[in-house]
């Protein structure tokens, strides 16, 4: 039985390795995004009689390149196509050849089609929608509405981005070791934005947007397939899941975000959690730490706290001083600090972000942060400033929500007081 | 007569799969779970997290520790345990130990991410094997 949701899954799991090397055969993305869905589409009459191939993703690419190969002969010949049945059967003589052929070059790759999509030239909103478009397979309206933006716009910004992408200049020889790590810590920055873009986002559109967390996760499981001895890929897919797992407390009724401390920790997926938990296990025992294993090291002690008061921050805080070292940024600095009001509480914080207000000065957190640190120290003067200051400078309404809840509470404070 | 079912599909396919696709097999999956295990027919069921969770111990002296999950076609799968820890370190830790009453081999440690633990009575499963075991 090959039944259509099979065939779909098979289709989208094979296409980063088919479209991949159909790359580097023909050296062109447009050429090769042409192939791979002229190959689906044979797939898709061929499978449901002959039964499913033994290794799709072979089949996809032999299958491909024979017919663009044969529509390039036509066209420049008019000669006739060969059937259908010629060119959609490979029996088992051609398919072990396919994969002798195509899995050694499997991890480069696929790699080289991920890193295409980072090219520099691109902005990350660009990089993420040509990475959605050509290595997950989605359609421009699944991305157009994961970005809000119309389905017209999303078109011509990805067309756009092929263009560049097809002028630039990324080699296609099998690269070297540096040239390798060099390839996969872009994409790994490449995956995390994807992740980003769909979990900073307003409850009502979190519906929409999960789908793109989803997607990171599978390109971060599909990094990790390629790379399974790199402890910064295990950090990643880690770092992915610990946070996706909370997906299900983080707003309220009212699309308000609910901080990590408030939120209802049932609803956290222990499936995920215990996956993510497992990996930074395998990551430690490398030795060779790095930021997103530290990152997903703090996610994995808030995880692993079953009440907002048995959080370790004393570890947390050391974590996000590693952190600092590893990668010295004032938001870091800003993240340790709310550890630090922990630890050592809101005064010790309030000191160690003074010197952030000029770098800082126009972000929501900064402002978020420092009001609710003086908020703590029953500076509720200033306190309001700064929240107020926060939701003129927030992304999201359901980031203002939140800092209005402070304003709120504040109003109803000095109402009573 | 004691048989194990194992599990075999592709897993890029099958942890692609949407929360509504994954949660409609799950519901087909329990109806059949759930009239093996009224006719107590069921023992323990699991679902294994991804091979990308794995990491396999090559019982090796010493045993060498490699990430991701057994490759080896020449061998084959013989037997396996569930053990409850606190890490993979612990889990490590056991199988080297077993490594060590029974070398050669490799164990692959992979982490389960579901576990029904049946509901066969103990005493029939016992005489179950007794049944076949050589006098």
């Amino acid at each position: 039985m090959t039944d259509l949701a099979w065939i779909d899954g098979a289709l989208t799991s094979a296409r980063p390795q088919a479209i991949g090397a159909l790359l580097r055969y023909f050296r062109d993305l447009e050429t090769a995004e042409e192939a791979y869905q002229d190959a689906c589409l044979r797939a898709l009459k061929a499978w449901p009689q002959n039964g499913p191939p033994r290794d799709p993703a072979a089949w996809l690419i032999m299958v491909g390149r024979n017919a663009a190969l044969d529509s390039k002969r036509k066209l420049s010949r008019q000669d006739e196509l060969p059937s259908e049945d010629l060119l959609s059967d490979l029996d088992d003589v051609e398919t072990p050849m396919a994969e002798r052929l195509d899995t050694a070059n499997y991890r480069d790759d696929i790699l080289r089609l991920l890193f295409i999509c980072c090219h520099p030239g691109l902005p990350a909103t660009q990089q993420i929608a040509l990475a959605l478009r050509v290595v997950s397979g989605l359609s421009v309206k699944q991305i157009a509405r994961a970005f809000l933006v119309s389905e017209a716009a999303m078109e011509q910004r990805i067309t756009r981005a092929k263009r560049q992408v097809g002028a630039g200049d990324t080699p296609f020889e099998t690269p070297t070791p540096e040239e390798r790590d060099a390839r996969l810590l872009a994409v790994m920055a490449m995956i995390y934005l994807v992740f980003n873009e769909g979990y900073s986002t307003a409850a009502k559109d979190a519906a929409a947007r999960i789908p793109l967390c989803d997607e990171a996760i599978r390109l971060a499981r599909l990094l990790q397939r390629l790379f399974p001895s790199e402890p910064e890929v295990m950090g990643l897919t880690a770092l992915l899941m610990l946070q996706h797992s909370r997906a299900a407390a983080r707003f309220d009724a009212d699309d308000a975000v609910i901080l990590l401390e408030d939120q209802d920790r049932s609803l956290w997926n222990r499936e995920l959690i215990n996956e993510g938990l497992a990996l930074i296990d395998k990551a430690m025992r490398h030795n060779q730490p790095g930021p997103y294993q530290v990152q997903s090291a703090v996610a994995a002690l808030h995880a692993r706290a079953r009440r907002a008061a048995d959080t370790d921050w004393v570890q947390i805080e050391a974590l996000y001083r590693a952190l600092e070292q590893m990668q010295p940024s004032p938001v870091i600095t800003l993240n340790r600090a709310v550890a630090v009001s922990k630890v050592s509480g809101p005064q010790a914080a309030l000191d160690l972000i003074a010197p952030l207000e000029a770098p800082l000065g126009g972000y929501f957190h900064f402002h978020g942060t420092r009001g609710a640190l003086l908020l703590q120290l029953g500076r509720t003067a200033e306190a309001r400033t700064a929240f107020d200051r926060a939701i003129a400078l927030a992304n999201t309404v359901a980031e203002a929500a939140h800092i209005r809840q402070h304003l709120d509470r504040l109003m109803a404070d000095s109402a009573t007081g | 007569m004691l048989y194990a079912l194992l599990c075999y599909n592709a897993e890029d396919v099958v942890f692609s799969w949407s929360q509504a696709e994954d949660d409609a097999v799950m519901d087909r999956l329990n109806k059949v779970h759930g009239k093996l295990h009224d006719a107590g027919k069921l023992g323990p069921a699991l679902r294994l997290m991804p091979t990308t969770a794995a990491a396999t111990l090559r019982k090796s002296d010493p045993p060498v520790v490699i990430d991701g999950p057994f490759a080896e076609t020449k061998e084959q799968l013989l037997g396996f345990y569930v053990v409850d820890v606190e890490n993979l370190d612990e889990a490590l830790a056991i199988a080297k130990d077993l490594g060590q009453a029974n070398p050669g081999g490799s164990y692959e440690i992979r982490p389960i991410r579901l576990f029904l633990p049946g509901n066969f009575p103990q005493d029939a499963a016992d005489q179950d094997l007794a049944a076949t075991e050589p006098a």
